[in-house]
């Protein structure tokens, strides 16, 4: 494990792109395969279910130390991670055997994922022994296992990248190699870094192509609209649907298959010849598209009941097309791609549909229908050019998405808690409220939109004005009001407001505004639509 | 006896039986100054009394016209029926624990000290006591520090690799001690020039006005014109990060050393390209080790985790108590660390 340890060191530490690619192609050029699938598993930000809870660690961990709970208790609370601090409370220098040379494979099998089957009792005496078996390096890699919590900050471009360099394999071959699921083993890595042959798994979506946003401001730099094929920007699930002669395959942008929650789109893409790929939208639709908290409760299901197809009823708005007959289309500028589409989907109906495309004389006609977005429950427009291929990742230049400015609330900071990682030690995580009345009510969370410099001033204004603690939140005095923006508002019973707000983030710190001049519940139920 | 030898007022830490003030934070009569650094070192006073080989940085600190009264380390020094003594503490050059004996009970203010190997200045001497009063700015299990000699190389080896890619190391630090420290650590074999920020070049110089045997460093502003700094290294203070000072440096790689580094959450907030973990403050295996050296029945509790200390402590069977002071708050990382 040293050697993944070393590399999470070195991503933790390099700030530049060039460095990170660099140490991950060393890592993948130089690792063994078992090893190497394993780090794919994690750097791609795949999970292992969390084994053990954070409470008993620290038992655990009081017992490996010596330290009395609270202290570690104490000690945990400062460092803001469970991982870091097991990694710095124990020291090197007790060290006990040595099983870190055993690579990343036999850690996560034969240390981790055997914790399964055992006892608690058989399960503290592997951690523990574990813990004082290696490194804080790979210590602090191996905690992280067990809670489930390893994420390394890089994004999925570059660990295509790096693989791409060390298999010298083009870069979409290697995305699409680790899109949908599979097995983190030896076969897997060596799988990446094959010849490309007919055999590539069938059942894998292509990497998604994604849109820049763009300002209003900036259309007229787009040139001709003729130019453009404008769509409206739906607020839904991005989703390719794979139809192979035997088997359909629904796959969302997290890459998740999601064939179980929605099996009326499954059982409409029987209608779809065989070895068709089609990229779109997934949509709560009645007679005309639904908010999206209504989605939402398909996504939570494992079955979906009789009356949830009928409360929720959904369709796959398609936008593009990416394979035909086999044939990979996605070299062909949008246009063909989009002709292919309606001929395609003209002999079939709903609950596929594609998309509707939107028609304007001129970029301030469309400025008129852009405006309507929020009546007619979408988000903005889409503007791609016609002869766009479907590429990999998000360059600037072929697609844009032009939002409607967000809904905007002032409300009062009334808790705060201490955030993690990056943030750790410093209060960053917020609750808001509105008022109702003389009384305050809870409507929204936000954790961004302050500059690092904003954060640690109300880090230090939240120390000081602080009410009451309940572990680790705060509340504090209801002075301080933001400005939150948000996409929209339904109804909820998570906040004491009865309201919820989606997507929710500062858009500034109203310093000129005391909590009366905060909006009041009435205000934010009007938003509703 | 029922006062305490030294107490918290309003002042600052106070001896009624030898009416003196250690490190007062306003305007006394007598003041005993552990230190230099700001939070120690506060101007206004009527006569203060320092270790010999810190008062040339304390005169910077607080002007030409303050009474200073030099004191060898270990020289007794009478305050009516109370005798005080300085001995090194480790911290910076010229740092102190105040000795204070009166009528057979001897009490220890360490101020800040370290127990790590400093070559700028004299190790910390434990001194045995009834009463001792401890910083606590690291005091969580967590702060294990690093030896000096490790940290010294890995500085040494980031510098290589940027010079080697022609980029300017800068290293942020706190301007005084901290700042002669690392440099005095560098290894004679460098791959370019020592260059320091305006607020660190004078506080190096009454280092070398001490005796202090440090490498060559010129000040960033003297630097002759065809000087494109891709060599060379970077001693700055913290405050000068992301300033407009640091525009004429291309491309610079930034290190930040300190305490604070060794918790990842605080280099990746920091923003700088290294974390390195030195600092002038004890550790916790230290800090329990003078404690247990100075053979003290009471522990007396300052700075930062004070109340996590005190209930460790008297769990382990020892009396200890904080005590309010206004020095560093720990919960601010702008702090010295």
């Amino acid at each position: 494990m040293q050697q993944f340890a070393q590399l999470f060191q070195q991503l933790d530490e390099q700030r530049g792109t060039k460095a990170k690619v660099a140490a991950m192609t060393d890592y993948f050029a130089s690792t063994p395969a078992a090893d190497g699938a394993w780090a794919v598993y994690f750097l791609s930000g795949r999970r292992l279910k969390r084994l053990i809870g954070p409470v008993q660690l620290r038992q655990w961990l009081a017992q490996a130390s010596g330290l009395p709970l609270w202290l570690v208790e104490q000690t945990h609370e400062h460092v803001g991670d469970l991982a870091e601090t097991a990694a710095l409370l124990l020291s090197d220098q007790d060290r006990i055997g040595r099983t870190g040379n055993d690579g990343l494979a036999d850690w996560v099998e034969t240390h981790i994922l055997s914790l399964r089957g055992l006892k608690d009792e058989q399960r503290r005496e592997q951690v523990i022994n574990a813990w004082q078996s290696v490194t804080a390096d790979e210590r602090l890699i191996y905690t992280k296992l067990l809670t489930g919590a390893l994420r390394i900050g890089v994004s999925q471009t570059l660990v295509e990248r790096a693989l791409a360099k060390a298999s010298a394999q083009p870069q979409p071959v290697i995305a699409h190699r680790l899109m949908g699921h599979w097995e983190p083993n030896a076969e897997f890595f060596q799988g990446l870094f094959a010849q490309r042959s007919g055999q590539e798994d069938a059942s894998r979506p292509f990497p998604f192509f994604l849109a820049n946003p763009i300002s209003t401001d900036a259309l007229s730099t787009l040139g001709a609209i003729t130019d453009w094929q404008i769509e409206w920007k739906w607020d839904g699930i991005r989703a390719q649907l794979v139809r192979r002669a035997d088997a359909t395959y629904l796959w969302s942008r997290g890459e998740a298959m999601i064939n179980q929650q929605f099996p009326e789109i499954i059982d409409a893409a029987e209608a779809l010849p065989a070895d068709t790929i089609i990229d779109g939208e997934i949509l709560a639709w009645d007679d005309n598209v639904l908010p999206f908290a209504l989605l939402q409760r398909r996504l939570g299901r494992k079955r979906i009941d009789a009356k949830l197809l009928r409360d929720v009823p959904t369709r796959l708005l398609v936008y593009d097309l990416l394979e035909q007959d086999g044939t990979d289309l996605r070299s062909q500028p949008l246009s063909a791609r989009r002709e292919a589409l309606t001929n395609l989907l003209d002999a079939i109906d709903a609950p596929l549909v594609c998309s509707p495309l939107v028609q304007a004389q001129s970029w301030s006609a469309l400025a008129k229908q852009h405006a309507e977005s929020r009546d007619r429950g979408v988000e903005g427009l889409m503007l791609k050019s016609k002869t766009s291929v479907y590429g990999t990742g998000r360059p600037r230049g072929p697609w844009w998405k032009w939002k409607v400015s967000p809904l905007t609330l002032d409300v009062v900071l009334v808790y705060a808690q201490p955030g993690h990682g990056r943030r750790a030690n410093l209060y960053t995580d917020y609750s808001f409220a509105i008022r109702d009345g003389e009384a305050l009510v809870p409507i929204a969370k936000a954790y961004s939109g302050l500059t690092d410099t904003e954060i640690r001033r109300l880090d230090r204004w939240i120390r000081r004005h602080t009410i009451e603690r309940f572990g680790p939140v705060r509340s504090v005095e209801p002075i301080q009001v933001f400005e939150l923006a948000f996409e929209g508002i339904t109804p909820s019973r998570r906040h004491k407001s009865g309201l919820a707000l989606r997507f929710p983030r500062i858009a500034r710190w109203r310093e000129d505004l005391g909590p009366n001049d905060a909006d009041t519940l009435e205000q934010a139920q009007a938003l509703l639509s | 006896m029922t006062v305490p030898l030294i107490q918290p007022t309003a002042h600052g830490l106070y001896c009624a039986a030898g009416d003196f003030y250690i490190d007062p934070w306003r305007g006394v009569p007598r003041a005993v100054i552990t230190h230099a650094h700001a939070d120690h070192a506060r101007s206004g006073s009527q006569c203060y009394w320092a270790a010999r080989p810190g008062v040339g940085l304390l005169r910077h600190r607080l002007g030409r016209r303050a009474r200073i009264e030099a004191l060898a380390y270990g020289e007794p020094q009478a305050f009516g029926p109370v005798t005080v003594s300085l001995h090194p503490a480790g911290h910076v050059l010229g740092s102190a624990q105040v000795r204070v004996e009166y009528q057979g009970e001897v009490w220890v203010a360490s101020g800040d000290y370290k127990r790590d190997f400093d070559p700028t200045c004299a190790a910390f001497e434990p001194v045995r006591c009834n009463t001792f009063i401890t910083e606590a700015t690291f005091a969580l299990p967590v702060y294990r520090w690093p030896s000096a000699h490790a940290v010294a190389e890995a500085i040494d080896q980031w510098w290589r690799e940027n010079a080697a890619a022609g980029r300017t190391s800068v290293l942020f630090s706190y301007a005084l001690g901290k700042a002669q420290r690392l440099m005095a650590a560098l290894a004679h074999d460098r791959p370019g020039a020592i260059y320091l920020h305006g607020a660190v070049a004078p506080l190096t110089a009454l280092y070398r006005d001490a005796g202090i045997a440090l490498p060559p460093a010129a000040r960033v502003s003297d630097a002759p014109r065809a000087e494109d700094f891709r060599q060379s290294l970077i001693i700055a203070p913290p405050s000068a990060a992301g300033s407009t000072w640091m525009r004429r440096f291309r491309k610079p790689v930034t290190g930040f050393a300190s305490g604070w580094m060794q918790i990842r959450g605080n280099r990746r907030r920091r923003g700088h390209d290294r974390g390195f973990v030195v600092s002038d403050h004890v550790d916790w295996p230290g800090l329990l080790q003078s404690i247990t050296d100075s053979g003290a029945s009471e522990v007396l509790t300052t700075h930062g985790k004070a109340d996590e200390l005190v209930r460790y402590l008297t769990e382990q069977g020892l009396r200890a108590r904080p005590l309010a002071t206004l020095y560093g708050d720990a919960d601010d990382l702008s702090e010295d660390g």
